[in-house]
């Protein structure tokens, strides 16, 4: 797993990394999902370690992605998903390892990879001072698309993401729901072939999120390729064919979902590979029901 | 409760600069020129003390009114107030609003900046120390001025904020109403100015004026009080502790205010199709960052705070004209628009902090990044410089050197864009995050926000000392060509900087734009 192409790696990294391997990360194979495709992976992830200060997030991670799969990346906080996620679309230099996007290394040939990715990044700020209509066609501008492709899709993805009233209201006074919608807009608007998404589904309601998944899985249909991250097990196990688990910075199994979850439930299969559940009630004074007089102000 | 939120405050403090390390360099750099300015502060005011009275309380009453000017204005201009407890965040606790106004207080005054304040007024008494009745009355004084120059920060911002946090034209008009208030000390000067003759005159009738103000009332106390006029010091005091008064309560409903209002509550819709900028402008990744650029600079407060000191500059070049009745000093506001708007995108990446993410994304070159930001601003600041140029030479009268005057104009624009272009695809400087009041600052901002803006001054400086040396040969001898020169050289040279500049911070965002971004996640 020493693949360190990147120049600024020193040797004690790569020793750290190393000294606690990955000994339970099954082979992927590396077999399109659909049969007759290439066998290049939408993603290819190998070695990939990254440290901040004396905390290792991310630590010997190798994935396949093939080309046309719903890949689910689930994992407890903290496990290192949005890392490797940062890393993977070339917002975070990683420290060692390689990552490549349709076979093109995207820190060798950023701009070239870049331009077959759409983003959701988790934790980021959108430039929330345009109204949504403003920012979808802001970012179908930065990819080089013309004035009329792009007016065309942010109208259709405006609609299809049930955002049409908002508009012409400033980013910064949509919900939290609708911000997310419109940063998937901007994800979607120069159709990239690779779509990754950090927890697209949070604070959504249903009827957005069902709205999304559908769009999400016509994508798929057509040979596009999504990864996307997220706590909701039920929602991986129904939506994605393909999931990794992802925990302390490594891949604890991955594969098809089937392969995976090895006829448990997702969720419990995740409890057992992740381990950590407790079972205890909550600690004595945080009881209400205790008999404490109300301090009358 | 006080001294936990004191806690509290030092905590937060010492997390966030274990996190960035050059945001403690900032604070201890702060700390060295603090310490710098109160040794010198010192010996001054000691010196004094063998002065007579009436020069002493003229020093005094002036240094004070600068102090107490400078707390009220600067966190408007330059460095934000340190909001290191955030009142947004407090408001979820059940605590009392004196409380919180108290704690605040004290937070405020144990800052550097608070500490040099204090110990710099409590030596006005080393001043007096040969009538100790006057030396005590001067401690107590500087203790209700310290107290002034906290409080009257503090309350200046918690207005603005409160301003701000309504709609756009709110936020607008907050900034505007503002600079009457900035310009308070000119007009003041301006009144004063006609009496007395001799520079020490100026300045004892300027003192005189100040005394009167809400700025220099509690400063002129003791040096009443050693000139036997009991009735005025008593009268001065009981003002200085009025404005003290107004000031906490004009504050404290301020804070109130602040307490009971959401972040946001403006709701800005614009009808679906309209494009603003982004119709206008070339469809192409430099014209998208450049429409971006633009909208931000008409929308977002904090751009809108960096034109507020494009107004306050010019207007403290016709004060000084009319305090020292020379027109030569209208000259200089068109290189000094020039120079504040060459080095306005210095920090343009800051500015977007996280959301820079969507830039480095979407695959941009990082040429067009760069392009599109100097392109938003030169739309409007190429216009102004050369109007602000010509109008201003219009009033000075000196049509001979206008010509000189475009030619620097043009070099300082010219090479400050390309100048700029390079730094805000180096460093992060700590500016408040977008949605923050645009008079928020983050610990150790000061000091790092003057010190990188006074080394870019510097590097400018160098770049266009071609134009200032033929410049200067052009007003020296009076000949024409020499102002032409400058012009040739100014369009010349600055538009090769600028070329320079673009292609040198472009290909250092493609290289590096990852740790670039690194770095503003660890600001955010």
């Amino acid at each position: 797993m020493s693949i360190f192409g990147s120049r600024d790696v020193a040797a004690e990294p790569a020793a750290a990394a190393e000294s606690v391997p990955a000994e339970s990360v099954p082979a992927v194979p590396a077999e399109p999902a659909v049969p007759g495709r290439p066998a290049v992976p939408a993603l290819s992830i190998r070695g990939l370690g990254k440290r901040f200060g004396d905390v290792i997030a991310v630590n010997g991670i190798d994935l396949d992605v093939p080309v046309g799969s719903f890949y689910g990346l689930v994992g407890p906080n903290g496990a290192g998903k949005t890392t490797t996620l940062s890393m993977a679309t070339g917002l975070m230099r990683p420290e060692m390892g390689t990552i490549r996007i349709h076979g093109i290394d995207v820190w060798q040939h950023p701009l070239e990879a870049k331009r077959l990715v759409g983003v959701l990044a988790d934790g980021v700020r959108l430039f929330d001072r345009l109204t949504g209509e403003q920012l979808v066609t802001y970012s179908g501008l930065l990819s080089g698309m013309d004035r009329p492709t792009v007016a065309g899709r942010v109208a259709d993805l405006l609609r299809m993401l049930d955002l049409e009233a908002a508009a012409g209201t400033l980013v910064v006074d949509y919900s939290a729901g609708m911000t997310k919608k419109i940063a998937l807009a901007c994800a979607l608007v120069h159709a990239p072939r690779l779509l990754v998404l950090d927890e697209p589904f949070e604070s959504v309601d249903p009827v957005s999120a069902a709205n999304i998944r559908d769009i999400l899985t016509g994508y798929v249909r057509t040979g596009g390729t999504v990864i996307v991250s997220s706590h909701a097990m039920d929602l991986v196990q129904r939506m994605c064919d393909h999931v990794a688990v992802i925990s302390a910075g490594r891949v604890l199994a991955a594969g098809t979902i089937d392969e995976v979850r090895q006829g448990a439930s997702l969720e419990d299969r995740f409890v057992q590979l992740v381990g950590g559940r407790r079972h205890a009630e909550g600690p004595e004074w945080l009881n209400v029901s205790q008999d404490l007089p109300l301090e009358t102000p | 409760m006080v001294r936990h939120l004191l806690a509290l405050r030092f905590l937060v403090l010492k997390n966030t600069l274990r996190r960035s390390p050059w945001q403690l360099v900032g604070v201890i750099f702060g700390a060295v020129y603090g310490v710098g300015l109160l040794g010198g502060g010192l010996l001054g005011l000691i010196a004094l003390s063998t002065q007579p009275a009436e020069v002493a309380g003229t020093i005094v009453t002036l240094g004070g009114s600068l102090l107490l000017l400078g707390w009220v204005l600067i966190p408007l201009l330059a460095s934000g107030v340190d909001q290191t407890l955030d009142t947004l965040k407090l408001r979820t606790f059940p605590i009392r609003l004196n409380t919180l106004l108290l704690g605040l207080f004290v937070c405020g005054v144990l800052g550097v900046p608070g500490v040099v304040t204090l110990l710099l007024a409590l030596a006005t008494a080393a001043t007096w120390w040969q009538h100790p009745l006057v030396a005590l009355a001067a401690v107590i004084c500087a203790l209700v001025a310290v107290a002034t120059c906290v409080v009257g920060s503090r309350m200046v911002v918690s207005l603005s904020s409160v301003f701000s946090s309504g709609r756009r034209f709110r936020e607008v008009a907050g900034l505007i109403g503002l600079i009457p208030l900035v310009l308070a000390g000119p007009i003041i000067g301006y009144f004063t100015a006609g009496i007395g003759g001799g520079p020490m005159g100026d300045f004892t009738a300027l003192a005189n004026a100040l005394g009167w103000t809400p700025f220099g009332v509690i400063w002129a106390v003791p040096a009443e009080l050693a000139a036997g006029h009991y009735g005025l010091a008593a009268i001065r005091f009981v003002l200085g502790v009025g404005v003290l008064l107004v000031a906490t309560l004009l504050w404290r409903r301020g804070l109130a205010v602040e307490l009971v209002t959401p972040p946001h509550t403006a709701n800005r819709t614009s009808a679906p199709g309209k494009l603003g900028f982004f119709a206008r402008l070339p469809a192409t990744p430099a014209g998208a960052v450049a429409a971006r650029s633009l909208t931000y600079w008409t929308r977002d407060p904090r751009y809108l705070r960096q034109l507020v000191s494009l107004i306050v500059a010019p207007a403290l070049m016709i004060f000084y004209s009319i305090l020292f009745n020379s027109l030569g000093y209208l000259n200089a506001i068109g290189p000094i628009v020039a120079l504040v708007l060459s080095l306005a995108i210095f920090s343009d990446v800051s500015y977007d902090s996280t959301a820079f993410a969507s830039h480095l994304s979407s695959g941009l070159r990082g040429v067009d990044d760069r392009l599109g930001r100097v392109w938003a601003i030169a739309i409007f600041a190429v216009p102004v410089v050369l109007i602000v140029d010509v109008v201003s030479v219009a009033f000075s009268g000196a049509w001979a050197l206008l010509p000189g005057i475009l030619g620097l104009s043009i070099g300082l624009l010219l090479s400050g864009f390309g100048l700029s272009s390079v730094t805000s695809a180096t460093v992060v400087v700590p500016v408040p995050a977008p949605g923050d009041s645009p008079f928020k600052a983050p610990p150790g901002a000061g000091f790092s926000n003057v010190a990188s803006t006074f080394a870019t001054w510097g590097i400018l400086l160098l770049l266009v000392l071609p134009e200032i040396v033929l410049f200067t040969i052009g007003a020296a001898t009076g000949q024409a060509v020499w102002g032409w020169l400058t012009v040739l050289v100014g369009v010349v040279l600055g538009t090769f900087y600028l070329w320079l500049g673009v292609r040198r911070g472009g290909a250092r965002l493609d290289a590096r734009g990852a740790d670039l971004f690194e770095n503003l996640v660890r600001h955010a």
